[in-house]
């Protein structure tokens, strides 16, 4: 059997943030994104003190405190959204670039904000690699997510991989078929281009297929429009415990950061 | 008296003009097993889909006695198990148990009968410890089993199966047949594995052009080479 193995990050492991609830990473991570979010520019002590927190979590996690800080570089290029702050923010100028002006406080901005996403990645990246996919799932949906969303999330998770190993049977057998005779071999780039759009075109349908067949499985089993799911257990005393003290160190963060 | 699937005189149409039924008739009784053969494009899937109401053609389909309509759709669908060809297909949940639970959940049942009915398909088709897993990870053999188990869990009258045997290995196809042979359920059971008919299914119905042609006892049918040959088929 062909087998692409996309997206699963998830490390088996017995750790106490292994073993919390999903609702309570969930919550825990989304809480920390938002602290993170608004505390002022430059207020560093804080910043230091998420870090902590975060490496901190991460040593909870039996993974060690290097595994999510080597893998949240990936995300630094998309803080250059905001790499025209420096150069618009108004302010006492740091330097000159040519034409542009670079300020402190738009520096500062930018530094902030550098930080801020590389602290918020580092905690999902923790929350994906500790906690199964459909775990995940379970605790969208009982945090009160929309349904339809949580479903559409459900439904791209299990199909993803099927569709992945489609896509790669299809090249394959496009490979398979790629010899190289007495002439010119690969084709013009026209062609070459039709038979790659008819592939995609022939993924879409069987898509399409298979999504009629899968609703029709749903509907064989008695579904009428909404998913249903268990009851859920109450959050266990040692989850409560953790969110407070979570919440608690996030307060105090908040504190330090607007009043110091 | 009374019958688990009643089907007269059934025709239907795809949307796309292409006539999949002309005139089907089918009955099975109680405790039967039934195997449906013919060739592709008979009609074999087409029919199955209308035990469950999925689609709907002219002419006459009755379930436990209940005529296949609207206000009975409820109730025919947790007796008619229905288990499609691809795996894939009929496992769509994230984990193992979800889909096994879904029937039993959207029956209506409590969730404490949801769990028993879970554990007790899975281990019906010794796949008892494989709740928690993700059915991408699983092979087609293990997956065939647990798509049984889908339907199991709604603790169906009949057993209506798609090509339950396509797609194994020599090794999954014997766990399949075993499995097969000790589930107490009435079965209907389309499929080109001549020697699993052979093997597991007293009595035999070949479909082609949309009808059901031939309607006996599978040594009888399978005995008849004229009418083997006629419709596509060796034994």
């Amino acid at each position: 059997m062909l087998h692409i193995n996309l997206a699963d990050q998830y490390r088996r492991g017995t750790s106490l943030i292994h073993r919390l609830d999903p609702r309570t990473k969930i919550l825990a991570v989304l809480l920390f994104i938002v602290t993170a979010t608004i505390l002022p520019a430059g207020a560093w002590l804080p910043y230091g003190l998420l870090l902590a927190g975060a490496l901190l979590a991460a040593q909870a996690s039996g993974l060690g405190v290097g595994f999510a800080l080597k893998r949240s570089f990936v995300a630094l290029p998309f803080a250059l959204a905001a790499i025209t702050l420096p150069f618009t923010v108004p302010g006492q100028p740091l330097a000159h670039l040519s034409s542009l002006t670079i300020t402190v406080e738009g520096s500062l901005r930018f530094l902030s904000i550098l930080i801020k996403s590389w602290l918020s990645v580092q905690v999902a990246i923790l929350l994906a690699v500790t906690t199964q996919f459909h775990e995940l799932l379970w605790g969208m949906r009982e945090l009160r997510l929309p349904k339809p969303l949580v479903s559409i999330v459900s439904f791209m998770y299990r199909y993803l991989f099927v569709f992945a190993d489609e896509a790669l049977r299809l090249l394959r057998a496009r490979a398979a078929r790629s010899g190289q005779g007495e002439g010119k071999s690969g084709g013009g780039l026209l062609w070459r281009g039709r038979v790659a759009g008819g592939m995609v075109g022939n993924l879409t349908l069987r898509a399409f297929e298979r999504s009629e067949r899968i609703y029709e499985a749903m509907v064989a089993r008695g579904f009428q429009g909404e998913i249903k799911t268990l009851i859920s257990p109450p959050l266990t005393d040692m989850d409560r415990n953790v969110l407070v003290g979570w919440v608690t160190y996030l307060a105090m963060l908040l504190l330090v950061g607007f009043l110091f | 008296m009374h019958h688990t699937l009643e089907v007269k005189d059934l025709h239907f149409a795809y949307p796309d003009g292409r006539t999949a039924l002309r005139g089907a008739t089918l009955s099975v009784a109680p405790g039967d097993k039934v195997a449906l053969v013919g060739p592709n494009g008979a009609g074999k899937s087409t029919l199955m889909l209308h035990l469950n109401g999925i689609l709907q053609g002219h002419g006459e389909v009755r379930v436990c006695s209940l005529p296949v309509c609207k206000e009975n759709l409820g109730k025919i669908r947790a007796a008619v198990g229905l288990v499609f060809q691809e795996p894939d297909d009929q496992l769509f949940s994230p984990t193992v148990f979800d889909d096994v639970a879904f029937g039993p959940l959207h029956m209506g049942l409590p969730e404490s009968v949801v769990r028993e009915r879970v554990a007790e398909a899975l281990t019906a088709v010794g796949m008892a410890d494989y709740a928690g897993r993700v059915s991408h990870h699983l092979s087609v053999g293990e997956k065939k089993r647990i798509a049984i188990a889908t339907v199991l869990s709604m603790n169906p009258e009949i057993l209506v199966l798609d090509e339950p045997s396509a797609g194994l290995d020599p090794r999954a196809r014997r766990g399949l047949i075993n499995l097969l042979r000790d589930l107490p359920q009435t079965m209907l059971v389309s499929t080109h594995d001549i020697r699993m008919v052979a093997e597991l299914f007293p009595r035999t119905a070949v479909m082609d052009g949309g009808r059901v042609v031939a309607d006996g006892p599978t040594l009888a049918i399978l005995g008849d080479a004229a009418l083997l040959s006629a419709h596509g088929l060796e034994a």
